[in-house]
């Protein structure tokens, strides 16, 4: 059974539609890329997703014994504030928050995990230092182990290597595909570099207001849109 | 030193204030990190305002302050989260909003009944003395309650305070403890301005954050800083409000502004 089932879905903001006739369905280890313009709709899919907004019309069906607490999430960064005091242990800890369900505090599993997670990210020997003094890519990882303390059947990312340079983008989509493909863990990721998306990708969700394209990458680049988007390449 | 604590101790109304307001300064450093960090430090002013709106009206009708400020400050609490998540106000504005709303309703309550006597300078400056018996009792008690459910939300408090959207895409209600730090916070509020007086009490709930958030770099090394420097700062000013007869508030607050000076400098050097 597919992990996440999306039929006919439609969100609006103040009554007016932004994204509608959306769907498709991902089973447990795929990598998804929801590519698009700026406004095309992308984040309030996520958000959708996340269960942070409701849809205007349609459905989301978790499938495969996927529960809601059992999502990841890598939000986008600028939505962190800049002079947080926080140690990257502390930040990491919190993604286990959801599976704590009445407990009050981490227990030793809790952090464990944490610290397994920081270990396979490479951002253990910086775990006691500020989140807010690291460097970009530092932060991703940062944010990157917290949303796998969350999970591990699906991560949403949403466009994790914004503001990155070329060095520390390569690293951090590695890390993703290296993730999705050891763990099993399905990979739901918002981005704006359409090349880098079909290299990675399983499949490609296009959105452009509406459902432009959904399929496997392969699909994909033999479509008229991406022929387009992609640019002539070997045409 | 130790002599002239034995001293001041000594005195019953004395000791019963350093053991409410060493509790209150707890109860607002813990919260302040909080409110602090999320954009949300105007809140302890407008719901002190409220609270002087209350403690005008309970005079007026004579019933105990404390019983009628505390429901009205939280009740504000709440009105002043949903007005700010409405997003048709925003939140600075809607505190602002609140705050000279309550603040003109407690002055036309106060001239209309006893006038503006020592009672309203009081809970305009606060002052030790205002604290009786049953306040005394039942401002421990709260403040307890504060301290023990703020220890027990903090990975759910340190999670929404760092990051709601990631809290709320994982399954924690943001909300829910939003609305938690928020009712505490008026309670801490309503016990603290008593003794800090309605126009200082914010500043117990700003300054030990904006304090230690100079040195520390973990979000527990900020709690614990903040939760020393508070009673530290709040002892120290008491002790000169009683050996300088000065109004014990703004003794208080001073003390605060000098130690966050120092931490300031501190914190200047050591990243040069």
């Amino acid at each position: 059974m597919a992990q996440i089932t999306c039929k006919n879905l439609s969100f609006a903001y103040d009554g007016q539609t932004v994204l509608s006739d959306i769907s498709f369905s991902i089973d447990a280890g795929a990598y998804l890329c929801i590519v698009g313009e700026n406004g095309s709709g992308k984040s309030t899919l996520m958000k959708g997703l996340l269960g942070l907004k409701s849809p205007a019309s349609g459905t989301i069906e978790l499938g495969d014994g996927l529960k809601h607490t059992e999502i990841g999430y890598l939000p986008q960064q600028t939505q962190i504030q800049r002079d947080f005091p926080a140690s990257v242990y502390e930040v990491v800890l919190s993604g286990r928050l959801n599976s704590m369900g009445g407990r009050l505090f981490y227990n030793t599993e809790d952090k464990k995990a944490a610290m397994e997670n920081m270990e396979r990210l490479g951002i253990e020997d910086i775990k006691d230092k500020c989140y807010m003094e690291l460097s970009g890519g530092q932060q991703q990882r940062v944010l990157l182990a917290r949303a796998m303390c969350a999970t591990k059947k699906l991560l949403l990312l949403d466009e994790p290597v914004t503001g990155l340079d070329p060095v520390a983008t390569n690293e951090m989509y590695n890390l993703i595909k290296l993730i999705n493909l050891c763990d099993n863990t399905s990979v739901i990721m918002i981005s704006h570099d359409i090349h880098e998306a079909v290299r990675y990708a399983t499949h490609i969700l296009h959105l452009g207001n509406r459902q432009l394209f959904f399929g496997t990458t392969a699909q994909y680049r033999e479509s008229d849109l991406a022929r387009r988007f992609v640019g002539g390449g070997r045409a | 030193m130790i002599e002239l604590l034995g001293e001041m101790l000594s005195y019953h109304f004395m000791s019963r204030a350093i053991i409410v307001g060493v509790l209150v300064s707890l109860c607002a450093a813990l919260l302040g990190v909080s409110l602090v960090l999320k954009r949300f430090s105007m809140i302890g002013d407008g719901l002190s305002h409220v609270g002087f709106g209350a403690l005008a009206i309970a005079a007026a009708v004579n019933v105990a302050p404390l019983a009628l400020a505390v429901p009205i400050v939280i009740a504000a609490a709440f009105l002043l989260l949903r007005i700010s998540q409405s997003s048709r106000i925003k939140g600075d504005a809607a505190i602002a909003l609140i705050s000279s709303s309550a603040l003109a309703i407690g002055v036309t309550v106060v001239s209309m009944t006893t006038g503006m006597n020592t009672d309203v300078s009081n809970y305009m400056f606060g002052s030790i003395l205002s604290l009786s018996e049953a306040d005394a009792v039942l401002s421990i008690a709260l403040s307890c309650i504060v301290l023990l459910l703020f220890v027990l939300l903090y990975p759910r408090i340190f999670a929404v305070t760092f990051d709601e959207t990631f809290a709320m895409a994982t399954g924690t209600s943001a909300q829910r403890y939003n609305t938690v730090i928020a009712v505490l916070t008026a309670v801490t509020v309503v016990l603290g301005m008593r003794m800090m007086g309605a126009l200082l009490i914010s500043s117990l709930i700003i300054f030990p954050a904006l304090t230690s958030m100079r040195l520390c770099r973990s979000f527990k090394a900020v709690v614990l800083c903040s939760a020393i420097v508070s009673v530290v700062c709040f002892v120290v000013g008491m002790t000169l409000s009683y050996v300088l007869e000065l109004p014990s508030g703004a003794s208080v607050v001073i003390v605060n502004i000098l130690v966050f000076l120092v931490f300031s400098l501190i914190g200047a050097i050591k990243n040069h």
